[in-house]
């Protein structure tokens, strides 16, 4: 059993540090995992990406070319990324800066109005957290409560951050969860 | 009656022949520098570095424990082994095609870093080993085998005034020129390198002694002629003296403004 | 001790406080800037010192001379770096002074570029400096066997009194990934004190001289032929490699080192499912080369592929370790450029289709 996703986004969006929450998480649960940041062509135009591998068995390549989830927070990233989800795999969608709907109908699209959500709860750099928390609604790749601990460690610096973040996972999660449960194809 | 003995070589010289030419000053220089680290009572505790250039075999010539370091390389091997081994006394013996050409960046940084060491610099005006091209130290006019009608400065530049040049750093410590070419000079000589040696072993920081030498083989000159030529070429060119030490505490040239000189990382 | 989430290049660094290095010489270069900045803040914890040099020239020559002193000592840089510290890795050989070089290879040549490549395994595996020498070459495929194997360097390099370079690529580096060290290390050779060290002689023994300077020829060749012997025990003793769908039969075998072999795993596992068979060797020690373990794994394969992110480096051991006795083929990207895990499977399915061209010398 092996779950993979790029997250892509503008630098500062944050993809790097949820694709590294993601990581530690499932470090914790046991599970084999790699964490690959843009390291390639697809670091040209700004976008930032990273590659997280979660896996029961030994990780064999860090680089994924059909990954079984994307999530986009940006337009280029879905440019860049959209075909190349495994057909059944999930893409995530930051429906706040993109506008347009994806054009497979092989997968399951989740759209998340990320920032929106961050705002609502005055949280405006948080927009990443919801979208880790519908990545992982979406998908299961690893438990709820095992990123909330890791949620926890990450801002312990800040514990004012904590609640708001964990509220921004919360949040993403049952939008992932309830896009999924709907039955599209996965 | 017992004897007294009123010369001898210094324990930190090895009892062998060295290949030096005739007239050349490598051995007297050589003589005092294990002089100096007998008196200072440092040489269980001595680690020297030998450049490439005549003084190669230096490792042979002392009897304390050396590194044979790369053409240039040999402030940068210092460097790691005081860094490894802070307590030992580490010095590097460096002619001028070694230290003024190809390893101008490892003495111009290892100087600047502080690195406490002590840097012996034998400034013959040409490349000996290889037998008589022009070093950055040649004299304008001076001929050489890569130069043989004199060294033109419209092509080669004019000779390098190391001792000058590092004193222009802000850090070292303890930067002079010396000569050798009479007893006289080689008296003040060997208390410039007494010093050097001093200042490390109190840990102070680096220090540099340049020292003129001759070199009669690729000068093309009897040694008692090349003892005019120095004197009379080179001295002015070169003059000899005290740099900078720590003493003086002013380390010039100072910064713009006093406040330049407060740590700007914070 | 528990597992840890790391970079590949703090991996490298924190691997080396571990195996007892104190000290790191290094200068600026991408993609490896991780590992000088991880030890200039962790060295002075331990006690350590770290210097950044003018130049990888003058670091690669720090190093000599604190090796030289007796104590662990690290440097890293990437290939155009590398380069710069072959003088002195020639004198490193020549004067039997143990040190461990972490090259985090970029792709060639010049200045190239700054992303991930496997062109520099001539230089590593052949030579890259002057005269008559060997490097242990060690190429880790994982955050955690860079951490292993940076460990059995220090004590390779110490046992053998001669620089070994761990070789990874820019995945490695930049890759996270969980990584574990053991609580208590145990060196993976038997360690003599260094009474080579020049530490200072107070007369109680001969003095210490390091030194790579041999002027009579009769005395350098047998300087040489020592340093061969020592070179032929290596060869003996120290070849690594790892095998993976090997124990099922297979009709083609890959070769592939470092980060590329995790690539070449994963297209095998993907096309296994659908019935084509191919199994994998990966070198682990670039040198010694495992020979013997490729010749043995491909005479029970009909063809042999070899991917790199070269134009074609390794296969030459390769081909040297088949003797002609199966066809050779290639498949290599460069300039950065990665190689996908669907690449690989369809370089397989050419090559079992007969539409690939076989690689022939000469």
């Amino acid at each position: 059993m092996q779950n993979d996703v790029i997250m892509a986004g503008f630098g500062g969006q944050g993809v790097l540090l949820i694709g590294k929450m993601l990581a530690y998480a499932g470090m914790r649960e046991g599970k084999e995992v790699s964490w690959l940041p843009s390291y390639g062509p697809e670091m040209r135009g700004g976008t930032a990406n990273c590659t997280v591998v979660i896996s029961d068995r030994p990780v064999g390549s860090p680089v994924v070319q059909h990954p079984r989830a994307v999530l986009a927070l940006n337009l280029p990233s879905l440019d860049k990324f959209e075909s190349s989800v495994k057909p059944g795999g999930v893409l995530l969608i930051n429906s706040s800066l993109i506008n347009r709907d994806s054009q497979r109908d092989d997968i399951t699209v989740v759209k998340v109005p990320a920032n929106e959500i961050a705002n609502e709860l005055s949280n405006s750099r948080g927009a990443n957290m919801v979208a880790l928390g519908a990545y992982l609604g979406a998908t299961h790749a690893v438990s709820l409560a095992v990123v909330e601990g890791v949620v926890r460690e990450t801002f312990a610096a800040k514990p004012k951050l904590v609640d708001v973040n964990l509220e921004a996972l919360h949040r993403g999660y049952e939008l992932g969860e309830q896009v999924a449960r709907k039955g599209e194809p996965r | 009656m017992a004897e007294t003995v009123v010369f001898s070589r210094p324990q930190a010289l090895a009892a062998v022949q060295t290949h030096y030419c005739p007239g050349c000053t490598h051995g007297v220089i050589h003589r005092m520098v294990a002089e100096v680290i007998d008196e200072l009572g440092l040489r269980a505790r001595t680690v020297g570095i030998a450049p490439v250039g005549c003084s190669v075999l230096a490792y042979n010539y002392f009897a304390m424990d050396f590194h044979e370091a790369s053409h240039g390389r040999a402030p940068a091997v210092a460097t790691g082994i005081k860094r490894a081994r802070p307590d030992l006394i580490v010095f590097t013996y460096q002619g001028d095609g070694d230290l003024a050409s190809i390893g101008m960046a490892e003495i111009v940084h290892c100087a600047n870093r502080g690195e406490k060491v002590t840097v012996v610099f034998v400034n013959n005006a040409i490349y000996g080993m290889t037998g008589g091209q022009m070093a950055p130290t040649t004299m304008p006019g001076q001929v050489a085998t890569t130069c043989p009608l004199g060294r033109d400065v419209e092509q080669a530049g004019h000779p390098i005034r190391v001792v000058e040049m590092i004193s222009t750093l802000r850090t070292p410590a303890f930067v002079a020129r010396a000569s050798v070419h009479t007893p006289l000079y080689a008296v003040n000589a060997k208390e410039m390198l007494r010093r050097a040696f001093r200042y490390q072993k109190d840990g102070t920081c680096f220090s540099l002694v340049e020292v003129l030498s001759t070199c009669p083989t690729n000068w093309g000159m009897p040694p008692a002629e090349a003892t005019r030529w120095l004197e009379k070429t080179m001295m002015p060119y070169y003059p000899l003296g005290v740099f900078k030490t720590p003493e003086r505490g002013d380390r010039a040239p100072r910064p713009l403004a006093p406040e330049e000189a407060v740590c700007r990382t914070m | 001790m528990a597992k840890k989430l790391m970079k590949g290049c703090e991996a490298i660094g924190e691997a080396a406080i571990h195996a007892g290095c104190k000290l790191f010489f290094g200068y600026p270069i991408t993609p490896q800037n991780e590992i000088p900045e991880y030890m200039s803040h962790r060295l002075p914890q331990v006690g350590g010192t770290f210097v950044q040099a003018e130049s990888e020239v003058a670091a690669s020559n720090m190093l000599y001379g604190a090796s030289g002193s007796g104590e662990r000592v690290l440097t890293s840089s990437s290939s155009p770096g590398i380069s710069l510290m072959m003088e002195a890795v020639s004198y490193l050989a020549g004067s039997e002074l143990p040190v461990v070089i972490v090259n985090i290879m970029r792709a060639g040549p010049g200045l190239g570029g700054i992303l991930p490549s496997q062109s520099d395994y001539f230089q590593a595996t052949k030579g890259g400096g002057h005269g008559d020498y060997r490097l242990l070459v060690l190429a880790p495929w994982s955050v955690q066997e860079a951490a292993d194997l940076v460990q059995d360097a220090f004590d390779l390099a110490d046992f053998y009194r001669n620089p070994v370079m761990v070789l990874g690529d820019g995945l490695i580096g930049q890759m996270m990934e969980p990584v574990e060290f053991g609580a208590e290390r145990v060196p993976c050779k038997l360690l003599a004190p260094k009474t080579w060290a020049a530490t200072g002689c107070d007369g109680s023994r001969p003095t210490n001289i390091v030194n790579s300077l041999f002027l009579d020829p009769e005395v350098l060749e047998q300087h040489n032929i020592k340093l061969k012997a020592k070179y032929d025990r290596m060869v003996r003793d120290e070849v690594r490699f790892a095998e993976y769908f090997t124990d099922e039969p297979y009709d083609l075998l890959l070769v592939a080192y470092g980060t590329v072999a995790r690539v070449c795993s994963t297209a095998i596992e993907d096309l296994r499912e659908q019935g084509v068979k191919a199994g994998l060797i990966r070198p682990v020690s670039l040198f010694p080369f495992p020979y013997a373990a490729v010749r043995a794994a491909a005479a029970k394969a009909k063809a042999v592929l070899v991917v790199e992110l070269s134009s074609g480096q390794m296969i030459e051991d390769v081909q040297l370790a088949l003797r002609g006795a199966k066809p050779v083929y290639f498949k290599g990207r460069q300039g950065g450029m990665l190689i996908s895990p669907d690449e690989v499977a369809e370089s397989i399915r050419e090559v079992l289709a007969g539409k690939a061209a076989e690689v022939v010398n000469g």
